[in-house]
């Protein structure tokens, strides 16, 4: 009878109701004296109290007879019974838990029993600890790069060829950043066409980086096809400076408008000669209405992202390459720079390739024979990629296991040629322009205001009916609320497009 | 690092740990009736998987180990693998009701059946006891103080999970182990040492145990309520109740994770942090941890009263960094890491390894303490409740 009892009790362990120690230490000898009676009425004329006034005010009692412990205390909001409650008290009850101490052993510092929820008074992260936190991740960081990161870094040489251009602030910036966050020596050396200006210069300059800013004579041409040429005698002219500087390292191939990942740093480091690594082509078309239905058929049949780079057999060997297939694209490529076609890549990218800097060297001992010297390609025209300089190309590593693994992605997009941008993105002095409106006289009453209410109390009815179980209820009730806000924005400024459209 | 001073980093922490006990002790195994083990098991085979399976794989263990001898008049220590833990609920929680029984059964069988038990009363003897409070055989903390460790037992040598100093069912010169983490789960989890630690403190698990204390304070004396309500918007900590199937990886790429005790001071949580490298962060007053005598946890861990749980943050970010670093690298000492695991088959510098180092540091036995004369009864065969008096 008993054990079944105790064994039913165990089980309720992981249901909800609680059978508290006073109960299981009342059934288990039967009446053992006056005391374990006189708790056992107790507890049982609290509980009825509990059950007329709705809530368990055993610690309310306990709070206002113990409160000159006051040193301990710590109050909390009361929160309904429904959700866990963190009312705390310092001290203990159930003197059930003082009968089971052991008699004969000293008292441990350790009691049994309930115990307070310890809150402090402003439960809150400190910035500063917030700061040190950072610091010491950080550090920790640092000493797992050294550890199982790459032994001896190579200074890393970037090439970037550029040119003053609507565009050039916001892709160059995301060349720098990317620049920037590099773990390793760096060398940034950046070939300006039609010569150096103070606009590149002051970009540049807020790196922070060890820069190299050189002007190449010619101006950027309007065409693609011209433009890719010239690119590729400005990264031949960086390639001389390190040639003329004996700069030592690793020379990558960072065009201002390409996206790095940070992986793709760390994996060049591996190469000994020359390497070549899979790029991701975007090669996006701006016709948004004509192609899009095109693109959606030959989005079933090709690959979602076309990738260029080296190809390898099963023993991680290189075999060939994969290239652009531009076939699909030939009716609709740009040919000028601000055309709305899609901007094509040629057969190689010279960024999908890296070179050891110690093969462009004049006198280097162990350059191997298959590298040409540099001056020799002097006068030719038109060169793809560093395979130019390789008599033998089968020697180029695979990077990032064999090509399978695209840690860099090739992208050109410019400006139409007539844009207007303000010198360095700063607009000095301030704007005031009083520029008279499409449509006047402006209408004096506001269109289409019952509909903004009412789509705003539409979304709202839906954010309330879509939040999701709270585990974390006041981040949740944060997010739903910015949500909400969220959703009103979005509303007036498709409101007021529309608007404008009727102008 | 210079490979010396990394050896000399290793070599300090790892001397004890790779101790060989074989040849420093002898083993006897009781051949028990299977209904005290083999039996159990194939009824309820998920007791070779829970964090009470240590009592099953050292059964086995021991019978193929060199330690073991089959002449018991050389045998130093005697082992009786009765399976105590293994009568679980269909949740899967073991129930301790019979456990003192079947623990008394046994011994009255190793007493009639063989001499070795009248010899000493037990003094020689050990048993693995893994359940939540050891041999007090009870899963709440107060009903186990009231029981105390199994009178019978009160000479053996206990194998268990559990210690708290200053506690009743912590005996002088109980060996304390690790609770079972499954291995091989545990390596197919792993990441690449390079993945940058992003995460500061991580913990995943229940703050309020909302089934048997609604209100919390009971649950984890408050600990863990306090953990919550005091850090639970603070970005650094990454601490919630879910249970995401990227558990062991998280834990990889956190610098500390909360240990904090639950119903009982041990937890596997533990034993995860080590094998993972996360710095644990023991929160459980006087909570003695295992093989405390071989693995130096004060220098791998960050110890926190109970009491000092508001200001955690603020302990950890004044760690200075170099102590962290030099936590980080001792915790990938892989003796240390293997000090905690029970693999199968067993690796030299295990948790099974560490129990008979432990065991033969022990030796040589006290001629007069455990010995007992002709004649002379220490032990109370009748003491205890009358529950446990009943034939098994």
């Amino acid at each position: 009878m008993k054990l079944s009892a105790l064994h039913q009790s165990y089980l309720n362990r992981r249901s909800n109701s609680f059978r508290g120690p006073a109960v299981d230490a009342s059934a288990d000898g039967g009446m053992k004296s006056p005391a374990a009676v006189f708790w056992l009425a107790l507890h049982g004329l609290c509980c009825l109290i509990s059950l007329v006034l709705g809530f368990r005010f055993s610690r309310l009692v306990f709070f206002l007879l113990f409160s000159t412990s006051a040193t301990n205390l710590y109050t909390a909001p009361f929160r309904p019974a429904t959700e866990v409650s963190d009312v705390s008290v310092s001290h203990l009850s159930t003197p059930v838990a003082n009968q089971a101490l052991p008699v004969n052993k000293t008292t441990p510092r350790v009691v049994v029993g309930r115990h307070g929820i310890r809150i402090r008074p402003w439960p809150h992260p400190n910035p500063v600890e917030v700061m040190k936190a950072h610091r010491i991740i950080e550090r920790v960081q640092r000493e797992q790069r050294a550890q199982f990161g790459v032994k001896n870094p190579r200074t890393l040489i970037a090439v970037t060829p550029t040119y003053v251009r609507t565009f050039q602030t916001l892709h160059l910036t995301g060349v720098m950043h990317s620049l920037m966050l590099v773990p390793y020596d760096l060398v940034w050396i950046v070939v300006e066409a039609g010569g150096t200006s103070n606009e590149t210069a002051s970009l540049i300059a807020k790196s922070g980086l060890r820069t190299i800013h050189v002007g190449y004579k010619e101006r950027m041409p309007s065409s693609w096809a011209d433009r890719h040429r010239l690119e590729a005698k400005m990264r031949l002219h960086a390639l001389k400076i390190v040639r003329e500087e004996k700069l030592d390292g690793i020379v990558m191939f960072a065009d201002d408008s390409n996206m790095h990942s940070m992986e793709l740093f760390d994996e060049i480091q591996n190469v000994k000669w020359v390497g070549a690594l899979s790029v991701g082509i975007l090669a996006h078309s701006n016709n948004a209405d004509e192609s899009s239905v095109s693109a959606a058929e030959k989005e079933a049949d090709n690959p979602p992202i076309p990738v260029q780079g080296p190809a390898c057999n099963s023993s991680n060997k290189l075999v060939g390459w994969h290239t652009f297939n531009s076939l699909p694209y030939v009716e609709k490529s740009a040919n000028y720079i601000d055309d709305w076609g899609t901007v094509l890549p040629r057969k190689f990218e010279w960024a999908g390739f890296v070179v050891n800097s110690r093969l462009l060297w004049k006198d280097y001992d162990e350059k191997p024979e298959w590298m040409k010297d540099l001056a020799l390609v002097d006068g030719v025209d038109d060169m793809e990629s560093p395979l130019v300089l390789m008599k033998d190309t089968s020697v180029v590593e695979p990077l990032g296991r064999c090509g399978r693994q695209v840690m860099l992605w090739w992208l050109r997009v410019e400006a139409r040629s007539d844009s207007k941008f303000p010198p360095g993105w700063v607009i000095d002095p301030p704007l005031e322009i009083t520029v008279p409106s499409k449509r006047t006289p402006w209408p004096d009453a506001p269109p289409e205001l019952p509909s903004i209410d009412k789509s705003i109390s539409v979304q709202e009815q839906m954010v309330a009916v879509k939040r999701p179980p709270k585990t974390r209820s006041s981040r949740s009730k944060r997010s739903s609320r910015s949500k909400r806000k969220h959703e009103a924005r979005t509303v007036e400024t498709q409101v007021s497009a529309k608007q404008t459209e009727q102008n | 690092m210079p490979l010396k001073i990394w050896a000399l980093v290793f070599c300090s922490a790892g001397d004890v740990l790779e101790d060989d006990p074989v040849g420093r002790l002898k083993v006897f195994v009781y051949e028990l009736p299977s209904k005290y083990n083999k039996k159990i098991l194939q009824k309820d085979p998920r007791c070779l998987t829970h964090m009470f399976a240590a009592e099953i794989f050292m059964h086995r263990f021991l019978l193929s180990s060199p330690v073991r001898t089959l002449n018991p008049e050389e045998a130093d220590w005697f082992y009786t693998p009765v399976y105590t833990t293994c009568d679980l609920t269909p949740n899967g929680l073991p129930l301790p009701f019979k456990s003192p029984r079947m623990m008394r059964s046994a011994i009255q069988l190793i007493s009639s059946n063989w001499p070795y038990w009248n010899r000493t009363e037990g003094a020689d003897h050990f048993f693995v006891v893994p359940h939540d409070f050891g041999a007090c055989f009870h899963y709440q903390e107060e009903k186990a103080i009231e029981r105390g460790i199994l009178s019978l037992l009160q000479r053996a040598t206990l194998v268990q999970t559990f210690g708290q100093r200053n506690h009743v069912c912590l005996k002088e010169g109980s060996i304390t182990i690790p609770p079972y983490a499954p291995p091989q789960k545990m390596q197919t989890h792993l990441i690449p040492e390079k993945t940058p630690r992003s995460i500061f403190v991580y913990f995943r698990g229940l703050f309020y145990d909302v089934g048997n204390d609604p209100e919390g304070g009971y649950y984890a004396r408050g600990a863990r309520a306090a953990v919550w309500e005091n850090f639970k918007d603070n970005p650094l900590f990454d601490i919630s109740t879910e249970h995401p199937t990227t558990y062991y990886e998280d834990m990889q790429r956190a610098v500390f994770c909360l240990c904090p005790l639950g119903w009982a001071p041990w937890s596997p949580r533990l034993v995860e942090a080590v094998i993972f490298g996360c710095i644990p962060v023991i929160i459980a007053d006087d909570i003695v941890l295992p093989f405390a005598d071989a693995i130096p946890w004060e220098e791998i861990g960050v110890f926190v009263d109970e009491k000092d749980v508001p200001n955690l943050d603020t302990i950890l970010t004044s760690i200075p960094v170099e102590v962290i670093l030099r936590k980080q690298r001792l915790l990938a000492n892989p003796s240390m890491k293997q000090a905690m695991l029970f693999p199968q088959p067993a690796q030299p510098g295990d948790a099974f390894h560490q129990v008979l180092n432990g065991l033969a540091r022990k030796l040589p036995h006290d001629r007069v303490a455990v010995y007992l004369k002709p004649g002379q009864k220490i032990l109370n065969w009748t003491a205890g409740p009358v529950g446990d008096l009943k034939p098994w």
